[in-house]
This record gives C-alpha cells, sequence and structure tokens, in this order.
C-alpha cells in the first residue's frame, strides 16, 4: 500500500508544474501552517482547494493506517470467516439481510457455546470465530474475494447467493486454494460444468433441481388428474432452469400433461397484468412459478384479486420467504416451498427449535430458508473443524469431505461431486392461514428423501430427469 | 511540435515499467485491484474523451459488454484463447457495431444522446438476459489467456495477464492523447462550444461525433476483453445502466483534465470502496457518495484539477 503511494506520488510528481509539486509536498508532509510567502501565492479558491486536498490527504493517509492497523498479528485461537451475501440491491431484502442475521447470530452463539448438541463445545475446534462480512452487490466479486483471501487471510469464505457469482468464484477458490462454502446459490452447473474436480469449493446446500423435481412429485401426489401446467418465472437464469427442470419432471412423471403457456416476464417487472390474463385464459391445472421477493408478492396479490389461484393451483417453489409477511393475502390451498426442508418445512429436532427461538427473539420474525441455508453452511464448517480438531485447511477439508452432518433442516450428507456437493431430503407443503391466531401455517406436509430428489453421483441433472429419474430411490 | 512527446505522454511511457513492477512488488490482492482498474478505466477514458466534445455517454457499457462477450463467446464456441486474438475480437465487435450505432447517435446532442446511448445498452442488457444459450443473468466463465501458443499456469499465468492488461492499456491512454491534441481532437472541444461555428469552418460535426463514438466504444471494447479476463467470467450487468453510471461517476470524479485522470480515478474509487466495505458492511454506499459530493462541491472539476489548477493559472488565459 505504501509503495503505491509512492509510486502515485512520483507519476503526480512528472506532470506537475513548479507551484503544483510545491503544493503536493506541503498536502503530503501534512503541514498545517503555511509561511506568508505561500499564502500570498494563493488566492482565495486555492486555499479552498487547498484546503480540501489536505482533506484529502487525510482521508489517504488514514486508509494507509487502517491497512497496517487491520493486519493485526493473527491470535493462534481465532478463526476468521469471511461471509458474502447481499448488503444491498433488490436481493438483500428477501435473503441478504436473513442470511446475515443467521450468520450474525451463529458466530455469537457458537463463540458463547449456546448451540445445542452436537454443536455444543465453544468455537469452531476452540478457535474463537471473527466473521469479515462482505457485500455481494459489487462488480469486482473477484478481487473482493480475493481481498479476502491474501489481506484479510480468512479460514475460510462462506458466501454467494446469486448464481452468477458461484459461478465467477468457484474457479478462482481453486486457484486461491481456499476453502470456500456456497451456501445458498442453485445451479446444478458448479460442479456439473465448471469445477468438475473441486478440492477447495463446497456446497452444503442442495441445488435448485430438487427443488423443482420435488414440485413435481408433490403436484402429483396431491393432484393426481392434473393435466395441463403452465409457467410463470422470471426471464432470467433462475426462472429459466426452474420452469426447465420442473416442466421436464412434470413431462416425465406424467406423460399426457401438457404445457399451455410459458411466461417469462421480466425480473423485477412488477406488473403482471397481461401475464396473469394469459395464465387465466388458459385455465390451467397448475401454474409454477419460482418468483421470490417482492414479485412473487407482487404475483400472488395481483393474482389473488383475478381469482388466478381459484382457477389454477398454484406452486410456488420458493414461497416461504413470503408468507409471514403476506399472511391472509396469501390465498389457502397455494403450494409452497422453502428450497429444502426450511422454515415451516424444517423437521423436528432440537437444533431447530432452538435456531427458531434463537432467531425469532433476536430479530423479532421467522427465520426464512436463506436463514437456514446459512445456517447449515456454518454448522457444516463448525462439523468438519471439530471433527479435525484444527483449523488446518488441509484437515478441514479431508473432514468436511464426504461427511455427514445435522442442521436445522435436519441431516445433510455431501455425497455428490466427490464429496463437495450436498443433498438433502425436501419437502413441500400447503398453505393454510390461521385467521383465529393470525399464524402462516404448511398443512398437508410431504417429505422427499435425498435420493428421490437428487441426481446420483455422476450425472448431470437435466440427463438424470429425462432418463427418467434412473437410479432414485423414493422409498 | 505535434511530433515531440507532451508530458503526458512521458509520463506515460514512465509509467509502463513502474505499473507492471508494481505488478511483482505489491501483495497480490492489490495488483488484482489495479488490474480490474485498468480494464474499467479504459472504458472511463471513453466516456471522459466524449465529455470532452460534451457527450455524456449513459450507456458506454455497451461496447464494455459488447467486448467481453466477444472475447467470451470467441473462447466458449470458436475455442480461442489466445489474448491477442480476443482483444481484436472485443476491438472489431464493438467497433463495427458503434460503426452503425454512430449513424443515429450522431444526429443526437446533450440528454437526448445520454438517454439514446442509455436505451442501445439497455437493448442488450434485455436480449442477454433473455438468451439461455449464454448463460442468461447468471452468464459464463472465460478459458484462461495463453499468448501465441505459450499457456503460463499459476503465478505465471496471473503476471502475465497482468502485464498483458497493463500494454495494451498503456498504448490505449497514448493513442488517445495523441488523439486529443491531433486537429480531430480538437474539433470534439470546439464542438462543445459552439457547433454551428464549427459548421461554418467547413467540417461537419456529425463526421467528428461519429468518429469520437466509433472510438471510444474501441477502447471500451478493449476494456471491456481485458476486465472479463481479469474476472474470467461475463454477465450481462456489464451492460446494465449502473455499470454505465459508475463510468460516468469515475469521468466526473477523476475529472476530463488529463488522459491519466480516469485510469488514476478508477483505481482511487476503487480502493476506497474496499476500505468502505470494510469499514462498514452495511452502509458503505453512504460514504462513496459523500465523497462524490464532496467532490462535487469543491472540485468541480475533478481530482485531477488538485494538479492542474496552477498549471491554468500561470499560463493565464488557459492556453495549451
Amino acid at each position: 500500500m505504501f509503495l503505491l503511494l509512492v509510486g502515485m506520488l512520483f507519476a503526480m510528481f512528472i506532470s506537475s508544474t513548479e507551484k503544483s509539486r510545491k503544493k503536493l509536498f506541503i498536502i503530503f508532509s501534512m503541514k498545517t501552517t503555511y509561511s506568508e510567502e505561500e499564502l500570498i501565492m494563493q488566492n482565495n479558491t486555492q486555499v479552498l482547494s487547498k484546503r480540501t486536498s489536505i482533506w484529502l490527504a487525510i482521508l489517504a493517509v488514514s486508509s494507509v493506517a487502517a491497512t497496517f492497523s487491520t493486519q493485526a498479528v493473527a491470535d493462534d485461537k481465532e478463526v476468521k470467516l469471511g461471509i458474502v451475501t447481499f448488503l444491498s440491491g433488490g436481493a438483500a431484502g428477501p435473503f441478504g439481510i436473513p442470511a446475515r442475521n443467521a450468520a450474525e447470530l451463529m458466530v455469537e452463539s457458537i463463540n458463547a457455546g449456546t448451540v445445542p448438541a452436537p454443536y455444543s463445545a465453544k468455537g469452531l475446534a476452540g478457535a474463537m470465530v471473527t466473521p469479515i462480512y462482505v457485500d455481494e452487490a459489487s462488480k469486482q466479486k473477484v478481487a473482493d474475494y480475493k481481498k479476502l483471501v491474501q489481506k484479510d487471510s480468512v479460514d475460510a469464505i462462506v458466501g454467494y447467493i446469486s448464481s452468477g457469482s458461484c459461478k465467477a468464484i468457484a474457479p478462482v477458490a481453486e486457484e486461491e486454494k481456499k476453502l470456500t462454502v456456497l451456501f445458498d446459490c442453485g445451479t446444478p452447473q458448479i460442479f456439473e460444468d465448471i469445477v468438475t474436480e473441486p478440492k477447495y469449493v463446497f456446497r452444503t446446500a442442495a441445488h435448485a433441481t430438487m427443488d423443482n423435481v420435488a414440485a413435481a412429485k408433490y403436484v402429483l401426489d396431491t393432484h393426481p388428474d392434473a393435466k395441463s401446467i403452465a409457467g410463470i418465472n422470471q426471464n432470467y437464469a433462475w426462472g429459466q432452469d426452474s420452469w426447465r427442470d420442473f416442466s421436464a419432471s412434470m413431462a416425465v412423471l406424467k406423460t399426457d400433461v401438457t404445457t399451455t403457456t410459458e411466461q417469462f416476464p421480466k425480473i423485477y417487472a412488477g406488473q403482471y397484468g397481461s401475464e396473469i390474463s394469459a395464465l387465466l385464459t388458459k385455465k390451467s391445472d397448475i401454474v409454477h412459478s419460482s418468483f421470490w421477493g417482492g414479485d412473487m408478492e407482487a404475483l400472488v396479490i395481483q393474482g389473488g384479486g383475478r381469482s388466478l389461484f381459484k382457477r389454477s393451483q398454484v406452486v410456488l417453489t420458493a414461497g416461504e420467504t413470503a408468507i409471514e409477511g403476506l399472511g391472509a393475502q396469501m390465498p389457502d390451498g397455494t403450494i409452497i416451498g422453502a428450497r429444502g426442508p426450511n422454515g415451516p418445512l424444517a423437521p423436528d429436532n432440537a437444533l431447530n427449535d432452538w435456531f427458531q427461538k434463537a432467531y425469532s427473539d433476536r430479530y423479532g420474525s421467522s427465520p426464512t430458508y436463506p436463514s437456514y441455508h446459512m445456517a447449515q453452511a456454518i454448522l457444516g464448517v463448525k462439523a468438519a473443524m471439530d471433527k479435525a480438531g484444527s483449523t488446518d485447511q488441509e484437515a478441514v477439508i479431508a473432514a468436511l469431505k464426504g461427511s455427514t452432518f445435522e442442521s436445522p433442516s435436519g441431516t445433510v450428507s455431501m455425497a455428490l461431486s466427490d464429496g463437495h456437493q450436498a443433498i438433502q431430503e425436501t419437502a413441500y407443503g400447503t398453505y393454510k392461514f390461521d385467521k383465529e391466531t393470525g399464524k402462516s401455517t404448511l398443512v398437508n406436509i410431504k417429505r422427499y428423501a435425498a435420493n428421490c430428489v437428487n441426481p446420483p453421483e455422476g450425472t448431470k441433472s437435466i440427463d438424470w430427469i429425462k432418463s427418467g429419474f434412473k437410479g432414485a430411490d423414493c422409498k | 511540435m505535434r511530433s515531440q512527446l507532451d508530458r503526458t505522454e512521458k509520463l506515460l511511457i514512465v509509467g509502463l515499467p513502474i505499473l507492471i513492477a508494481l505488478g511483482f512488488i505489491l501483495p497480490e490482492w492489490i495488483v488484482n485491484y489495479i488490474q480490474v482498474s485498468l480494464g474499467t478505466g479504459l472504458v472511463a477514458l471513453g466516456v471522459m474523451i466524449q465529455m470532452r466534445a460534451g457527450l455524456v455517454s449513459f450507456g458506454q457499457g455497451l461496447y464494455f459488454c459488447i467486448g467481453g462477450y466477444a472475447a467470451g463467446m470467441a473462447g466458449k464456441f470458436l475455442g480461442i484463447s489466445d489474448i491477442f486474438l480476443l482483444l481484436a475480437c472485443g476491438l472489431i465487435a464493438s467497433v463495427t457495431i458503434a460503426f452503425a450505432a454512430g449513424f443515429l447517435l450522431r444526429r443526437y446532442r446533450e440528454i437526448f444522446f445520454a438517454m439514446l446511448s442509455l436505451a442501445l445498452s439497455m437493448i442488450l442488457f434485455g436480449l442477454l438476459s433473455k438468451l439461455e444459450m449464454l448463460g442468461s443473468t447468471d452468464g459464463f466463465n472465460l478459458p484462461s489467456a495463453t499468448y501465441l501458443g505459450w499457456a503460463p499456469e499459476g503465478d505465471t499465468a496471473k503476471h502475465a495477464l497482468y502485464v498483458a492488461t497493463c500494454i495494451p492499456t498503456i498504448i490505449c491512454a497514448f493513442l488517445l492523447n495523441r488523439y486529443l491534441r491531433s486537429p480531430m481532437g480538437y474539433i470534439g472541444e470546439a464542438l462543445r462550444e459552439n457547433e454551428i461555428r464549427l459548421e461554418y469552418l467547413g467540417t461537419s460535426a456529425h463526421r467528428a461525433v461519429h468518429i469520437k463514438y466509433v472510438i471510444a466504444a474501441g477502447v471500451s471494447g478493449i476494456g471491456g476483453v481485458l476486465w472479463a479476463l481479469a474476472l474470467g467470467h461475463v454477465d450481462p450487468e456489464m451492460t446494465n445502466w449502473t455499470t454505465s453510471g459508475q463510468f460516468v461517476f469515475i469521468s466526473i470524479l477523476s475529472g476530463t483534465g488529463n488522459i491519466v485522470a480516469p485510469l488514476f480515478g478508477t483505481f482511487i474509487l476503487e480502493i476506497v470502496r474496499v476500505y468502505a466495505v470494510e469499514l462498514s458492511p452495511n452502509t458503505w454506499q453512504m460514504i462513496l457518495g459523500t465523497l462524490m459530493l464532496l467532490t462535487i462541491i469543491f472540485l468541480p472539476r475533478g481530482l485531477w484539477s488538485l494538479i492542474q489548477e496552477k498549471k491554468h493559472a500561470k499560463k493565464s488565459g488557459g492556453e495549451k
């Protein structure tokens, strides 16, 4: 950093005149008083800008000072976790902030040793966790990642919600040789196409194929006579992939199902009048949507007002993040998914009871699936570090690879992609608003075993669906 | 006179070996920020040379993206990974499209130019977001660069790519400086001051704008290729208006006084952002915003005026 400043100074010197050289000298020597002669040389505006320049210089100097001060000597009983989620932008509200909240909660509880068994030991392998939060909404994601690894020398990085981020980061993580746990992004491409022989990259959440395969199974379990399907999905990677997986699964599971219409409005459109009209005129038995956040709430409110939910059975694969906020506005009978057995679909276990309570006590709302995914990723790291008995990267990777660990959403096994990709069971439910207590609940919950809705090792997701779910074990 | 090197050009020539040397001395994460800043800095340069003519391009991300995607698609579909070919692809693609679009844009000025350039860039954004073949909004990854058959690995690859980023950037900056000092370049300034008088002097304003637009697109395309190679990934966010807005922001922040200003400005902004995120991960935008406000209030001609204003005072009349 210092050298860089010198270099910049040098460059500035060359291209400046005699006078500005003097001024630069003043700026960087941080002289606060001026001689008579210097003052005469300046007119008013220049004095003003000199003050400004001093102000800027102070900023520059303090930022340099910050560099050195943050490179404090690392305690050997400390473990640094880089945590990257959306802290600003459209995805921050529904995903990024709940995930960051969960990270804060987990880090504090782990340091205090208040997480229930089997995680009741303090710290990660005895070392206290220091989190470093970074905003995923950045144009220089890779440079930010390298900064975490090299400057902040983190021991591991947990992060990334957008599949685009994961695609860019995964190869860099392998290059930088740093343990990186992707916690939420859904695209199956990460280990199927981009990093086919992972060593440092892990993903502790199941990929998005599971969500839509399970959605198709739930639809046919509850509506065995469904004849036609329609889709309304955002016109970007997540929406396109979700619809492709869902419609392909339906075609395999029930060959006489026809697709009436595929609507792809653009993301953050907010107005779905014409798409809802198209869905209404087609009168499909099933309407599938992977909408999330504000777009989903808009769809529910606009579609609800026009009886879309009465005419067709609507499936919202990522509906769980909004049910608490929508309350009575979400029509009863809507099929809701949570990208895994999370939130109201989570199994009954001590970890989940603790997580639900600790989270809602602290933040005043129930944890949604991004919170669960984050907790799951941090617990995965904890399980591996505790098992390895150290925070040494090689040992942790060996312990995490192919492991099985408990989380608030049940047992997670790192079964795919040579032990780097998690699978877990999943569940879907039907929405019911309890008018008396004012609570949003899910009823008729059906669970699908991990091996039933995830492709076996070595098979690409879409090939697996098209092969008629070859190798699926749905006992 | 014009054949002589002016101060900026000397600075660029001296600066190149220093810049390359820094790549070996500094910690890698800073080098990485320098590298991406050079890529985006080139696009800011493209915005800046248009600003000299009073044209604010709010859609320069268009050519940044075209450059990146041209290189990416050459890698993905044709298997090309040679950096010289990729740069050529990016340059040809952006120049060709700019040449065509220039016939439309050269007829507009001020806010109409800004809005039309913005509209063009958002059309590409919409198109790319719909294209599943190109990974939609997730984008796709680029191959590692090779150099005339030489395919380095590990640290060598990082250094090679850094050097390969520095050289085209400095060459572009050098040529642009030449362009701005040429009669063609000065027409730009005349264009900003009085377009009618310019026409009476016997020059076509349309043609001057067209040439400027194509040149700016060419540099931005090269910037896009270099940036995409440094990141290893392209996505439609490159042509979103927020990206284009950032280039305008950089040009305003650093000032249009000198060709080096946007390159420095980009890097300074990047470093300020990094520390702002470190200082307050939840409200880092506020720090950046405050900085921009202060710059606009106290340094209306950008950071570069800290260095330049004295020169004007000395040569009373401001003639260069």
